[in-house]
């Protein structure tokens, strides 16, 4: 699905054909599949206005109206049937059902990154509030939206809280003023609290590994820190130095190709795939020898938010790959094996890298830098792809399928898909 | 002698000068003594020669020599007179005197030759010592004046290291202060920060209670139709029961999260301790070495008994799964303990190789010495598989035992990983086989149904046959005995009951044979059709004999049931 303006126009993932189109009454700001892929919400934070499609019936229609109250964000529940509307200032929550057509209200939620999180089995959920100036964090059920638990958190600011993938336990970490970050239980017991040091900038990023066996806190430092599920307690420190020495790891460097022009089939005026194919430039892979020093920023001190640290982290889908990004460095995205906890790979690059994300079933990453080319990672090498097409296609973000067969391109206009072929074993 | 003192004595030679101002010398002082002398002045050396005439001349001829004589015996010379006569002079001894004199003489001259000598030497010396002391003065100097730089130096490094030092307190201070100040300057804002947040509480409240006053005409939602929800099930009134029911998923959930941890750790618990008796095992038969001396044999047999005792407890222990303390603490002593041994036999074979180096010339002279020399490189060869070997296995003990659980733990869950992805694809197998089994007993089932079908079609069949078999012949035999009714009534129905019987006996043997062909399928994955047609071959083979043997046995029967008769 995706949105242009006013309209919505859903598309068949294999053709891109388009299936549907339906027209909204204002921009469309925000759109979300529901879990069960029947239903799309876009959201109108303007006007105020959430509208609801249905995918089988397309005479169907729903139109949720805030009103005075404002829009700021909106997102679906994990089961499909409520829509959660957060009003503008951070009010309140409400929980629009489309079954029933009721309405819950959650009450003082807290404007952070992160404030409502489901669990990946879309039991509970959790929502960050805050009263009197303190941080409490509720817990509910998300199939009557009963209240489960509620406590305080001995944060000063809660920045951001995420659940655990087998849903048992809570990580809420405070803002980058201070590093701590506290686990609780599910039943809101307080399971143990980690702090690194305590007066630079604090955490920036924080992700749970797929068998909930480690959780990786980025922060400002340029270090990733590794806790273990059992004792809750640092295993391992990730340092992303600009000078990289160790003997065992591999750097891949993005180098460029000038194309090669011969000047007899130059034809004037220049036909468009020859214009494009002079300024736009092939790039591929390099493999760098060992010491390699990479290209280290230091930001500007006086300015808020600052450009530096550990900003992103995923872990792969098997568990075994965690990939950073160190915005000292931006042009680098670093690849550390979990299983050895040592640095494997760093992909340099010519930009800087805008996004990156693991393929949902392999350890593929892809990732993309404001160039038109995405760039892909695996075990087996490495390699970059060039989005055919003229003019230049600069890809800002991707997403994987689920299947980890295709991945949808973004830039600023347009987007395309990509398909990859599955190897025949 | 002070009888001559008026007399100028005259010297004979330069060389008695000094005897002469000794006498004179020896003179003055009784003279001084008596005190009424006049004074002779001393000769000067012009007037020398002149004196050696002065000192005898002929007047005083006696006077002389007698004086002469008293000095020489004085001296300790003989006198020059002799003996027994009086003014005669004993011109031996004289020259005897004079000789001794001229001896006297050069004795003294060469010891005053020495003496000048020493003299000069001493002169020298002292020369060279003053230089030598002239010199150690000025090098004392230099040194004082050096030293004196050094202290200056010194001085002004320590006073450069008591103002650095005073730096760095002053900046240990400064940054003390500096974090005092954040701190303060933190509190300050987290108290700005709550201020202004209750500020915006405020807003907010007001805000929310104007948007809550406005909401009935603009906040709505319009739905078409309303949609079932996504499991079908009608929606719950919120209730106490409701709310134990969540509170008790949420502990199951919770529950099920830690049995699933528990046991986990309770299989790597188990596997690490496996993993811990293999080394141990595979250590102990390191330890009986190749080639040793009686001694360390027979240590090595006491240690392999305490070493078979211990393995003989944990083993014992272990099938009981006893998983607490001790048995781990014992555990990893009798690793520890084996380990040690292993290093002290490692040592040993190094010391042996260095030993065979060095003391091999003086035990063994036979043994040439490219052999030796083989033999050493062997031993080297050796030691270095034993110490590699020790080294990995001191890695995967450190690995094993000393470090943290959570790595361990880490390793263990990886190879738990590969585990049970190993376990889903043999349950993936297993359940194919399974459905592959089902299947067969499927269709055997449906053979043996077809079976029994066929089957009692066949019987009937074959009774049919038999009957009108048994009629053509029961015909027959009416027309040669005249048989009545009855008895063939009788012999029709015993024949009858011996077909039933064979019939039966052909069902049980048949029933026999389908089971009995029905075990092995779990083993025949061929194909299934053939089989019943193949017993479909043996029941009409089995028919066939059957009904020969019933046609052999008939006539018998008919035989004995005819010689019944008869004998009726």
């Amino acid at each position: 699905a995706s949105c242009v303006q006013h309209r919505l126009v859903v598309r068949d993932v294999s053709s891109l054909q388009v299936r549907q189109l339906y027209t909204c009454l204002d921009q469309i700001q925000y759109i979300e599949w529901s879990s069960d892929s029947l239903f799309i919400l876009c959201a109108m934070y303007k006007r105020g206005i959430v509208q609801v499609w249905s995918l089988e019936q397309p005479e169907w229609h729903c139109k949720i109206d805030e009103g005075s109250a404002g829009l700021v964000a909106s997102c679906w529940s994990p089961d499909g049937r409520h829509i959660l509307n957060t009003t503008e200032f951070h009010l309140r929550i409400t929980v629009w059902s489309l079954c029933t057509k009721s309405v819950s209200y959650i009450k003082y939620p807290k404007a952070c990154q992160q404030g409502v999180v489901f669990t990946k089995d879309g039991r509970y959920m959790a929502v960050a509030e805050r009263r009197d100036c303190k941080d409490f964090i509720s817990i509910f059920v998300c199939s009557n939206w009963q209240l489960l638990r509620h406590f305080d958190t001995e944060t000063q600011d809660l920045f951001g809280i995420e659940w655990a993938p087998n849903g048992c336990v809570l990580a809420a970490w405070d803002s980058c003023l201070e590093y701590k970050l506290l686990l609780y239980s599910l039943d809101g017991r307080l399971l143990s609290s980690y702090r690194a040091y305590e007066w630079p900038l604090g955490i920036k990023s924080v992700a749970w590994s797929p068998s909930s066996q480690f959780l990786a806190i980025g922060s400002f430092d340029e270090k990733v820190r590794i806790l273990n599920h059992v004792t809750w307690k640092k295993i391992t420190e990730f340092e992303h130095p600009a000078t990289v020495a160790s003997k065992k790891t591999i750097v891949y460097k993005e180098v460029e190709k000038s194309p090669s022009v011969e000047t007899e089939t130059l034809s004037f005026p220049p036909t468009r795939a020859l214009a494009s194919s002079l300024f736009s430039t092939q790039s591929k892979y390099e493999i760098s020898q060992v010491p390699v020093s990479l290209q280290y920023i230091k930001p500007v001190a006086d300015r808020a938010n600052p450009k530096m640290g550990v900003g992103m982290l995923a872990f792969s889908a098997d568990n075994c790959f965690l990939a950073t990004k160190n915005d000292n460095i931006p042009n680098a995205v670093w690849i550390w094996d979990i299983r050895r906890l040592k640095l494997l790979v760093v992909l340099e690059q010519l930009c800087p890298v805008q996004c990156f994300q693991w393929d949902p079933r392999q350890p593929r990453l892809a990732l993309c830098t404001a160039s038109s080319r995405v760039y892909l990672w695996s075990p087996a090498g490495c390699v970059a792809v060039q989005v055919p097409g003229e003019g230049d296609f600069q890809i800002v973000s991707l997403s994987w399928h689920s299947s980890g067969d295709s991945m949808v391109l973004l830039s600023k206009d347009n987007f395309c898909v990509c398909y990859l072929e599955r190897e025949e074993v | 002698m002070g009888d001559w003192k008026t007399i100028t004595v005259p010297v004979l030679s330069s060389d008695s000068k000094s005897i002469f101002q000794y006498t004179s010398e020896r003179k003055r002082s009784p003279i001084s003594m008596n005190s009424q002398v006049l004074r002779l002045p001393l000769p000067s050396s012009k007037n020398m020669h002149s004196f050696f005439s002065a000192f005898c001349t002929e007047e005083n001829i006696e006077q002389s020599i007698s004086y002469v004589d008293k000095e020489l015996t004085t001296l300790g010379f003989p006198s020059i007179y002799a003996e027994s006569k009086g003014k005669e002079l004993n011109l031996i001894s004289i020259i005897n005197c004079m000789n001794e004199l001229l001896a006297l003489q050069h004795k003294n001259l060469r010891a005053q030759e020495e003496v000048e000598m020493q003299h000069l030497k001493l002169g020298s010396d002292m020369d060279h010592l003053q230089n030598c002391y002239a010199k150690l003065k000025e090098q004392l100097e230099l040194s004082k004046r050096e030293i004196v730089g050094l202290q200056e130096r010194d001085r002004q490094l320590q006073s450069k290291n008591r103002n650095l030092h005073q730096l760095l307190k002053n900046e240990k201070d400064e940054v003390q202060k500096l974090q005092n100040i954040i701190s303060s300057r933190a509190t300050q804002y987290n108290h700005d920060m709550k201020r202004k947040e209750r500020e915006y509480n405020k807003l907010k409240e007001r805000l929310r209670q104007l948007v809550m006053n406005k909401k009935d005409k603009k906040i709505a939602m319009e739905v078409l139709n309303y949609v079932g929800r996504a499991d079908g099930k009608r929606g719950a009134w919120r209730t106490d029961k409701t709310e134990a029911r969540n509170e008790e998923e949420m502990y199951k959930v919770l529950l099920s999260d830690y049995e699933q941890r528990q046991k986990q750790l309770l299989v790597e618990n188990a596997e690490l301790k496996k993993v811990l008796q293999q080394m141990k095992k595979e250590i102990i038969s390191l330890l009986p070495p190749q080639k040793q001396k009686p001694k360390e044999r027979s240590e090595d047999g006491l240690v392999l008994s305490d070493l078979e005792e211990d393995i003989g407890e944990l083993n014992k222990e272990n099938m009981w799964e006893l998983s607490c303390e001790t048995v781990r603490e014992q555990l990893t002593n009798s690793i520890r303990k084996q380990w040690r041994m292993l290093k002290n036999h490692v040592e040993k074979l190094d010391n042996q190789v260095s030993r065979g180096h060095s003391g091999a010339w003086n035990e063994k002279d036979v043994i040439s010495r490219e052999d030796h020399e083989l033999e050493t490189e062997k031993l080297e060869l050796e030691i270095q598989q034993c110490k590699e070997m020790i080294k990995t296995q001191q890695q995967l003990l450190q690995q094993q035992l000393t470090c943290d659980d959570e790595t361990t733990l880490l390793l263990q869950d990886c190879y738990l990983l590969e585990e049970r992805e190993r376990l889903q694809e043999e349950w993936r197998l297993f359940r194919e086989q399974k459905k592959n089994f089902e299947k067969e007993r499927r269709s055997f089932t449906e053979a043996a149904i077809r079976l029994g079908l066929e089957r009692k079609a066949f019987e009937e069949d074959r009774g049919t046959w038999l009957k009108q078999q048994f009629l053509s012949m029961t015909a027959d035999c009416k027309h040669s005995e005249n048989v009545t009714t009855p008895s063939a009534f009788f012999r029709s129905k015993y024949l009858a009951q011996i077909m039933f019987l064979y019939s039966s006996d052909q069902d049980n043997w048949l029933v026999k044979s389908t089971s009995q062909q029905r075990k092995p399928p779990s083993v025949l994955n061929g194909p299934v059709s053939a089989e019943p047609c193949q017993t479909s071959q043996y029941i009409t083979h089995n028919s066939v004999e059957s009904k020969e043997i019933a046609g052999d046995s008939m006539p018998n029967l008919w035989m004995e049931s005819d010689d019944k008769e008869e004998t009726e």
